[in-house]
């Protein structure tokens, strides 16, 4: 086994774990960097996000603003000291990344550029054209380079954390070349792994989305928190769930039924104007657009394709020229997966799966329950998206929460002394054993992919827009199902080199862990909130008995131990979630009220 | 079930150090559907006929450059190629031209990314500026200068393509000199004399004989042809530059 010597080691090279890099670099150039990811850094699914990356940005706009909007976007469910610190430091980092080179789109004087997102009262949305999360994660990897601290290991795919005397003490990785192990000590761990939106059939997100990090964690008895939040971009190419960014009506683009009519006027969005007015209509959150699309199509208003119902995504009357300024990729998306030229066509769409709103739980320095550990990025639930995230939100976490783990790192790695070398050693060899056991033992005859498929059947089955108790009671019977057969997994393959489907087998068991804590936090949560909508007799938000976090906590061989931790109120007392003119009217009344 | 299921078949090279001398090839029956990238071909070749096959992939969506094969010859992005272009006839996958293969259709790209580091790709500041001073001013034309260049995905499709880099593969090549010149024409940007200094050097433009191929082939209109030529001419003035000049007089 190879062993290297690290100060902080940090698992996952997107966004968080870059930035999380670089902050532990110049917070001190004399600690050591692992930085561990199963990919080449600059394939981490950040390079995915298109629309933009929130931070207010014009003298209209206030902290104040986007504190209130994410707030009321997650619907009271958010840790608001939290939201409070994020709101004050993404500008700051986003100006940062500017200094790094990022090509944010511009006005014609030549300072950043803004646009308009849903749930977001201010255009306060930093974009490179709709390109964002690439130009964000490309621009965070070239700077990486500048520091010789950082020692990176691509395509090395973490199968366990090391924990000894009741810290984390390292990580043991496999080097995906040749299928050796290594363990790399280390003072401070910091996951950055991305969310896990794999389980579901249909998503957005690549192949590497597989919770890894998250049940590395969980495993190590972290709780995950507020695993039932799973959102649904409402607008998604049907069959492959490729997104389609919010920021298309962020520019003006309108959803509408087959009868060509928008039908969120009809769920309290409206009214409907001819140009996009911030929080209303197509500029709605998330949560209520793809609940939406849910009853236009229960009540026939839908159209049928070949990948099941959708609706259209109109951008027309934006014409050709904005439409290649602005949204190029999209354009380029529908034309060659499509067929559509969206500038004289409509875009057929449905809601797909996004992104995990929860994660592990850490507190609002990104340190996790186990001493040593830290989480940033969508792997961690640090408390800012409550029920539901508004989009542009997640990129900034990024930023804001990746230096804020870095710097909580290398504060912790000078404050521990190294660990007994002999002992993680020891430990590391049994983690060896253990994942090579799964590749060479014998007699197996369930293959992956049939049960990833269930998986993810099981999932959208239960866990989709909407909920209920018995079908996610299915899903969790299914999940014990699953996890039983997993341990009769059978894998042809029993090479060293590039041996992928040994490491599409433990994503799996990873993808099963996380699976069970979203259909097992979602059927005890009786309310309806954000992302989270029963129609079982829990249809309404229930403050009294769930203004609370669930948390999950792993138990061997059954299904997880569900508690609820308090929910952080400073400013903003629960009130009730509006859009549209009912928003307006309701902001109205909460100002008047105030005075 | 109303239609008989369409197939279609993938010619796979397939390549295991621990088994094979040489490469051979492998021929999968999948379903076809008239919506199916090449991607989509290989994944089902991996679910449900050989899990043994090996390959890059994630996003599926050609932006994060992991998926870029050899498909009848020509490189390309196995999510966005799709089967019906071939259809009925096989379809040849192969790993990217001109790169070591380290197994299938997995190629070593460790000597990318050591150019990729060589060249500096970082903003080095024309002037400081400090957080508290804000963003530096960039307008639409200064973000222009340099936008093309930066919508580079790495994914190595021009280093198939580009026949100098497979005789020389120390040759720096077409996505590493688009990225070095898209930081030399960002005007926040005052390195350039220290990368220049690269660009002179043996590995540098000047074995670019103009084939064009690498922009042909880019799936991001990078067009990584033209960042060589200007870099061409941008290194001859330096050359002669450099008798006047202490340091690259690139300035």
């Amino acid at each position: 086994m190879e062993i290297y010597k690290a100060d902080v080691v940090i698992v996952g090279g997107g966004g968080a774990g870059l930035r999380a890099a670089i902050a532990v670099a110049e917070a001190d150039p004399s600690l050591r960097i692992a930085l561990v990811s199963k990919v080449y850094p600059m394939r981490s699914h950040t390079v995915a996000a298109e629309g933009g990356s929130a931070g207010v940005k014009q003298a209209s706009d206030s902290l104040e603003y986007h504190f209130n909007d994410t707030v009321h976007g997650g619907d009271w469910l958010c840790e608001q000291d939290v939201v409070e610190y994020f709101v004050a430091h993404c500008t700051e980092e986003l100006t940062q990344l500017e200094h790094w080179g990022c090509p944010w789109s511009r006005t014609p004087d030549g300072h950043v550029n803004v646009r308009a997102f849903g749930g977001m009262k201010i255009e306060r949305t930093w974009f490179a054209a709709d390109k964002t999360g690439f130009h964000m994660l490309h621009t965070l990897f070239q700077t990486s380079i500048k520091y010789p601290s950082i020692k990176r290991f691509d395509e090395h795919f973490c199968v366990d954390l090391i924990v000894e005397d009741g810290r984390v003490q390292g990580i043991v990785a496999i080097e995906i070349a040749s299928g050796e192990f290594t363990l790399v000590e280390a003072r401070s761990v910091v996951i950055a792994t991305g969310g896990a939106g794999r389980v579901f059939r249909e998503n957005t997100n690549g192949g590497v989305v597989t919770g890894d990090g998250m049940a590395l964690a969980y495993r190590h008895g972290v709780p995950l928190r507020d695993m039932e939040f799973v959102q649904y971009h409402p607008t998604c190419m049907p069959g492959t769930g490729l997104l389609f960014t919010e920021a298309c009506r962020g520019e003006g683009g309108f959803l509408v039924n087959k009868d060509g009519y928008r039908y969120l006027q009809d769920y309290g969005l409206g009214p409907a104007e001819p140009t996009p007015r911030n929080k209303a209509m197509e500029l709605g959150p998330r949560d209520r657009l793809s609940q939406a699309f849910w009853y236009e199509q229960q009540k026939g208003r839908t159209i049928e394709g070949p990948h099941g119902s959708v609706v259209h995504l109109d951008l027309r009357h934006l014409g050709e020229q904005k439409l290649r300024e602005r949204l190029p990729q999209i354009y380029e998306l529908a034309e060659q997966f499509m067929g559509v030229d969206p500038a004289h066509a409509p875009i057929p769409v449905r809601p797909a799966v996004h992104y995990t709103m929860g994660g592990i739980l850490v507190d609002g320095r990104c340190a996790a329950p186990l001493p040593g550990l830290y989480a940033a990025g969508e792997c961690s639930s640090v408390g800012i998206h409550g029920a539901n995230r508004l989009g542009s939100n997640s990129l900034s976490e990024l930023l804001v929460f990746g230096k804020v783990a870095g710097v909580e790192a290398a504060r912790h790695a000078r404050s521990v002394p190294a660990g007994d070398s002999a002992r993680l050693l020891k430990q590391a060899q049994a983690v060896e054993q253990r994942v090579q056991g799964l590749k060479t033992k014998s007699g197996g005859s369930e293959r992956i992919a049939t049960l990833r498929k269930e998986m993810a059947q099981t999932m959208e089955d239960g866990c989709g827009i909407y909920r209920l108790a018995d079908t996610m009671q299915q899903t969790c019977d299914k999940l014990d199902e699953l996890k039983d057969r997993f341990r009769n997994v059978n894998l042809e393959d029993k090479s060293s080199v590039w041996n992928t489907e040994w490491l599409l087998a433990i994503e799996l068991e990873y993808q099963l862990d996380v699976a069970q804590s979203m259909a097992c936090s979602a059927i005890n949560r009786r309310e309806s909130r954000g992302a989270h909508q029963r129609l079982d007799g829990f249809e309404q938000r229930d403050d009294v008995n769930f203004l609370a976090h669930s948390q999950a906590h792993y138990v061997a061989g059954g299904p997880p131990r569900i508690d609820y931790g308090p929910v952080k109120i400073t400013k903003s007392q629960p009130g009730t979630r509006a859009y549209g003119a009912a928003g307006e009217k309701a902001e109205q009344e909460r100002k008047a009220s105030n005075v | 079930m109303s239609e008989m299921q369409k197939t279609i078949e993938i010619e796979v090279l397939r390549y295991h150090p621990e088994k094979d001398k040489e490469p051979h090839r492998q021929v999968f029956e999948v379903p076809f559907t008239d919506d199916m990238s090449v991607l989509q071909g290989v994944q089902y070749i991996k679910d449900y006929l050989d899990g043994s096959l090996s390959f890059r992939w994630s996003c599926r969506m050609a932006i994060c450059g992991s998926c870029g094969m050899m498909i009848n010859g020509v490189p390309n992005l196995s999510c966005q190629t799709f089967l019906r272009d071939y259809y009925p006839a096989r379809v040849r996958v192969e790993a990217l031209a001109h790169f070591p293969i380290e197994r299938d259709l997995v190629i070593n790209m460790e000597g990318f990314i050591e150019k990729l580091e060589s060249i500096q790709p970082y903003i080095i500041p024309k002037e400081e500026r400090t957080l508290a001073q804000g963003e530096y001013l960039q307008t639409p034309e200064q973000l222009n200068a340099y936008e093309q260049f930066s919508s580079c995905i790495n994914c190595l499709l021009c280093y198939a393509a580009c026949p100098q880099f497979g005789l020389n593969s120390s040759f720096i090549g077409p996505a590493a000199t688009a990225l070095l010149h898209r930081y030399n024409v960002d005007s926040r940007d005052g390195g350039k004399a220290e990368r220049m200094e690269l660009i002179n050097s043996e590995e540098g433009v000047f074995n670019c004989t103009a084939v064009g191929y690498c922009s042909e082939v880019c799936p991001k209109h990078v067009d990584p042809a033209n960042a060589v030529n200007q870099n061409k001419t941008n290194s001859a003035a330096d050359y002669f530059l450099r008798f006047l000049a202490p340091k690259g007089g690139a300035k």
